[in-house]
Order: C-alpha cells, then sequence, then structure tokens
C-alpha cells in the first residue's frame, strides 16, 4: 500500500514538472512539425512507390513513434537532473523500494512521453490524414507500450551517467540508429538484408509498423501481424523494466 | 541532559564503522553511542568522514565493515525500517525547485506513507514550525537560501523520526539565518523529544547545540565528550603572546610545573596553563628580567578550538587561508 502511494507520488511529480514547463510543451509541436512538413514535402517529390498514401502520410506514424523514442530517452535526463539537485537523496533515503522509485518514474516520464506524443496527433491535418477519436484512443495502448521499454532504458542509461554530457552522447548513439532503422521514413521491403535484420531486432520497428495498421488502415500492408507487434513490444518491456529495476536497485 | 556518562538507553550503536573507497579509509573503524533525546556533535574539518558516517547510518551509503544499530535496526541488513526511523537534512539542497513549498512536504508525507487523516495537520504544523506559512504556495525556486533550508529542516520532521540527521545544517548560510536555525534545533530538541545527530565544522554550533561532541579526523574519533568536559579537559586557560622572540620565551617558560603546553601559532606563542590569571603577571615577569619585548597579551578559556588543535596539532579551518592565497594570486595575475 505505501508502495503504491510512493509510486504515486513520484508519477505525479514527474508529470507536475512536465506540464509546469510551458516550453517544452509548445516545442513539442515543432519537431514532428520540422520532420513532417520540410522532411515530408522535400521526400514527396523523390519518392511516388507508396499507392495510396502520400509520402508525408506514410511517415506520419514514424514521426509519432519519433516522438516517443526521442522524449523517452530525453526523459532520462530527470534522473540525472534529481543527482545533480540533491533531490534524488530525498527519495533514496525514504521508505520507498528502489523498485518503486524506478517503476514512479518510468511511468511519471512514461505519461510525459505519451502526452507529448499524442500531440503530433494534432499535426494529422498537416499532412492530410483524417484522425478520429478511435483510432487515436487505439492507438494510445501502442504508444504506452513503445514508450514504457523506453524510458526504462533512457532510465537506466542515465542511472549510469555521471553527466548530462556524457548522457546527451549516448542518446545521439541510441535515439539515431533506433529511429533511422525502424521503418519510420522509409519501407523495410526493399532494404538489403543486414539492415533487415538489424530492424528486426529494433523495438522501435513494431511499434512504427502497429502504428500504421491503426493509422492507414488498409492503405498499409502490415510487416508483422498486429498481434507479433504487441506481443515484441511487450517483451521488449518486460526485459528493460527488469534490467532497469535491478541496475536502479544496487548501492554504491 | 539525563543519562550523560551512562549508556541507559542508546538509540544508535556503531561498533567498528569503517568506510572504504578504494585504497581511501575515509570512515576508520568509528564506535559510539547516542542516548535517546540527545544532541549528538560530529565535529571535525572538512573530508574527515562525517558526512560519510551520516550517509552509512542513513542506508544511502553502504557499510565496508562495522555494524550500526539506529533505533533497534540493523543499517545492512533492514534498511528500510531504519529509513522510517529518521529524517535527514543533507549538506547539499535535496528540495525539488519546481514545486512548491507544500508540494515538497505533501511529496514527502506521501513517501513516508504518513495516514491521509494527519497529512494536512502535520504539514502545517511544520510550516509553522519553521515560520514558512505564508510562503508555503510559492515555488521552491523563489525561496531564499535560508528559507530553504528551514523547509528542509521542517520536511525532515513531517514523518515524526525518532532521530533527525543534520548534515552541516547552517554550512553557507549568513549568521543571522545561523543564529535562527541554531534556535530552532534547541527548540525542537526540547520540545519533541527528538535524537538529534549533527555534523558541523562550526565551533560554536557545535558547542551552542551538542550535548556531546565527537571530534573526528581523518575517519576516526579522537576524542569525545560534553563540549564543557571537552574543554575542561585541556586542564587549563590559555594565554596568547604576541612577541618577536617566541623561541626565547617558551624556553624560558617550558619547565615551568604549571605550564601543560606550548605553542607557536601565527608567530604568537600560546601557552596552556592552570590558572591562568596568576599565571599572567608572572609571564610578564619572565619576560622582563630576560629582556623580552612583549607586544601583546590575552587570555581567555579554552574554546573547542582549543581542543580541537589540542588533539590534531592543526587548526579546523587550516585550508581557508591558502585558498584565499591562490584566488588573490590569480587576480593579481589578471591585473597584470
Amino acid at each position: 500500500m505505501s508502495e503504491m502511494l510512493g509510486i504515486y507520488t513520484l508519477w505525479l511529480r514527474e508529470v507536475k514538472r512536465y506540464t509546469r514547463e510551458k516550453t517544452r510543451l509548445i516545442s513539442s509541436f515543432i519537431q514532428p512539425l520540422l520532420w513532417l512538413v520540410i522532411f515530408g514535402s522535400g521526400m514527396q517529390f523523390s519518392n511516388t512507390g507508396f499507392g495510396q498514401i502520400s509520402y508525408q502520410q506514410f511517415i506520419f506514424p514514424g514521426v509519432v513513434a519519433q516522438t516517443l523514442l526521442f522524449t523517452s530517452m530525453f526523459m532520462g535526463i530527470s534522473v540525472i537532473w534529481d543527482r545533480e539537485f540533491g533531490f534524488l537523496k530525498e527519495i533514496l533515503v525514504s521508505p520507498i523500494s528502489r523498485i518503486s522509485i524506478f517503476v514512479g518514474k518510468m511511468l511519471g516520464a512514461t505519461t510525459d512521453a505519451v502526452i507529448q506524443g499524442s500531440f503530433v496527433f494534432v499535426l494529422s491535418f498537416v499532412v492530410g490524414i483524417f484522425v478520429d477519436i478511435q483510432t487515436y484512443l487505439t492507438c494510445l495502448p501502442i504508444m504506452i507500450l513503445i514508450t514504457f521499454g523506453l524510458v526504462s532504458v533512457g532510465l537506466t542509461i542515465a542511472s549510469r551517467m555521471e553527466s548530462l554530457e556524457s548522457f546527451g552522447v549516448i542518446q545521439t548513439f541510441v535515439n539515431l540508429p533506433l529511429f533511422f532503422l525502424s521503418g519510420a521514413l522509409f519501407p523495410l521491403t526493399h532494404v538489403p538484408k543486414w539492415l533487415r535484420w538489424v530492424s528486426i531486432v529494433n523495438p522501435v520497428t513494431y511499434g512504427v509498423d502497429a502504428l500504421r495498421i491503426v493509422i492507414l488502415k488498409s492503405a498499409w500492408t502490415p510487416l508483422f501481424p498486429w498481434q507479433y507487434d504487441l506481443l515484441a513490444l511487450g517483451a521488449f518491456d518486460a526485459a528493460m523494466i527488469l534490467f532497469g529495476t535491478m541496475v536502479f536497485g544496487q548501492r554504491k | 541532559m539525563e543519562n550523560i556518562g551512562g549508556t541507559m538507553d542508546p538509540i544508535i550503536e556503531v561498533k567498528d564503522l569503517t568506510k572504504r573507497f578504494g585504497s581511501l579509509v575515509a570512515v576508520d573503524a568509528l564506535s559510539f553511542a547516542v542516548e535517546r533525546g540527545e544532541v549528538f556533535g560530529l565535529l571535525g574539518p572538512n573530508g574527515a568522514g562525517k558526512t560519510t558516517t551520516l550517509s552509512m547510518l542513513s542506508t544511502i551509503l553502504k557499510i565496508t565493515s562495522g555494524t550500526a544499530i539506529v533505533n533497534g535496526f540493523d543499517v545492512a541488513r533492514q534498511p528500510s525500517q531504519v529509513r522510517r526511523s529518521i529524517g535527514i537534512v543533507f549538506q547539499e539542497p535535496s528540495i525539488d525547485d519546481r514545486l512548491t513549498g507544500r508540494e515538497n512536504l505533501e511529496m514527502h508525507a506521501n513517501l513516508y506513507a504518513v495516514p491521509g487523516s494527519e497529512k494536512g495537520k502535520r504539514i502545517d504544523e511544520v510550516l509553522k514550525l519553521v515560520e514558512l506559512e505564508d510562503r508555503a504556495d510559492s515555488l521552491m525556486r523563489t525561496y531564499s537560501g535560508g528559507m530553504r533550508r528551514r523547509l528542509e529542516i521542517g520536511r525532515g520532521l513531517i514523518h515524526h523520526p525518532k532521530v533527525l540527521f543534520l548534515d552541516e545544517p547552517t554550512l553557507g548560510l549568513d549568521p543571522q539565518t545561523r543564529e535562527h536555525i541554531w534556535n530552532y534545533i534547541m527548540e525542537l530538541s526540547k520540545r519533541e523529544n527528538i535524537t538529534m545527530v549533527l555534523t558541523t565544522h562550526y565551533m560554536e554550533e557545535a558547542d551552542k547545540l551538542c550535548s556531546r561532541i565527537a571530534i573526528v579526523d581523518y575517519g576516526k574519533i579522537i576524542a569525545l565528550d560534553e563540549p564543557k568536559q571537552l574543554k575542561e579537559g585541556l586542564e587549563g586557560d590559555i594565554i596568547m603572546v604576541k612577541t618577536e622572540m617566541v623561541g626565547e620565551l617558551s624556553h624560558r617558560l617550558k619547565d615551568m610545573s604549571s605550564v601543560k603546553d606550548l605553542k607557536e601559532q601565527k608567530g604568537e606563542l600560546k601557552i596552556i596553563v592552570k590558572d591562568g590569571e596568576k599565571f599572567l603577571p608572572r609571564v610578564v615577569e619572565i619576560a622582563a628580567n630576560s629582556g623580552i619585548h612583549i607586544e601583546s597579551m590575552s587570555i581567555h578559556e579554552p574554546t573547542l578550538e582549543d581542543v580541537f588543535m589540542h588533539y590534531t596539532g592543526r587548526e579546523i579551518r587550516a585550508g581557508g587561508g591558502e585558498e584565499y592565497h591562490g584566488v588573490t594570486a590569480i587576480r593579481r595575475r589578471k591585473i597584470r
């Protein structure tokens, strides 16, 4: 019971901090907009092989996944902030178990990332996709599944980092390959074999695929059956949460 | 304090507590007991191992060897029971400055599972105690250093801990705020019958607040007693003599039976002597007879500073002066 209260408390804190930062709320529109409008319309002319859908529509679910990915990883920074500003000690010295601390932070960061990802749906009209409430609500659990594991990775890496700078560097090494090799920007059907293998072990691939199945409906030929996508994401989440709690639980 | 001297009812028992970081021994086989209800001080220079000791007692840092019992619980084996029994005010700030004061307190109450019906009452109580009622709903980042410190002390009390650890509670605060916080601590100790362990490198602070003091240096306790006892332990008064001929005067005095200790300190001769008032004229006499010119003299009862000097041969803030030199040196270089 007290553990649940602790998890709730830490979750609430993350969400409060996030929603109080107006600049971040606004900037969460900017990056997806750049991808959709600038990158999307630029590529539109060099590529026509998408049948009924435009390139912008093709990358739309990918940009949702990208927002989730980048935000999730970025949230790891909260661990480093907390350590720099000493707040981590206040949590660590409380009776709450390390596992609950990790879970509370993870849930909080997931909420923030999913809110951020949801903003991208507001931009769907820009690329001429009609997303109704039902489609969005179907996407929501997929978004949460994508985020759980990625947030755990972010938090785990951050908990081992000494400084903000080194976390930034590592982040780039993780973010960009996961993004580029997820099929978010180009279809994985015509890529060389080795690339295809890499994308199969990339959890984001399954997220992008599942989002496309829901958002683009019949216009999209799924890479995997949606059940496989969810299963792969679920397995990734379970593994990362477990790993994260283990790393977080260690004491000097 | 009722229990001083005897070990009737220790709430903290530390035995051979040791912390090693690689080859560095930060805390070296500390042993001490803290009585229920007392204000116990760990006094020592920066880097003496005080914070490390507190970190181990509050379960943040793993113990290398030795044992520590807090409120009947083993720190190494029952960390969550220990954490429930203690409150801690860290040396560095540890509040969330994007939340308000009240939110910080609420969060703390939840982390310690203070029952919902009690929560509001205790938060108001604590806010009143630290006189921050009117600022409770402002963001922490708008608080001054002293206000933050007060809120942190208040926060440490919300869950009614049995032991409150205070790590350098007034470090970096202005004298006025320091005085203010001292009053809180004394008031608290009287009112709540809470046991407090504080670390400090301010002599005055230790002297004023603590019922007993352990002087720590290089990870070891070199003296442990009531402040009064520690000072009386020097068995004498301190006479400082300013003269050009320190060595000569020292030589003349060193065989006298009432002289306990002679040291040169910043170009002055420091004499620890029984019945200082009576000895003072004798020093003047001896100096006059040997043609030693005395520029000035002063006499005072021993302070903790003298006690620390006596045991370690150093001043507690020996590093301070040199640091200043460094800065001045850099400035000079820049001006050129």
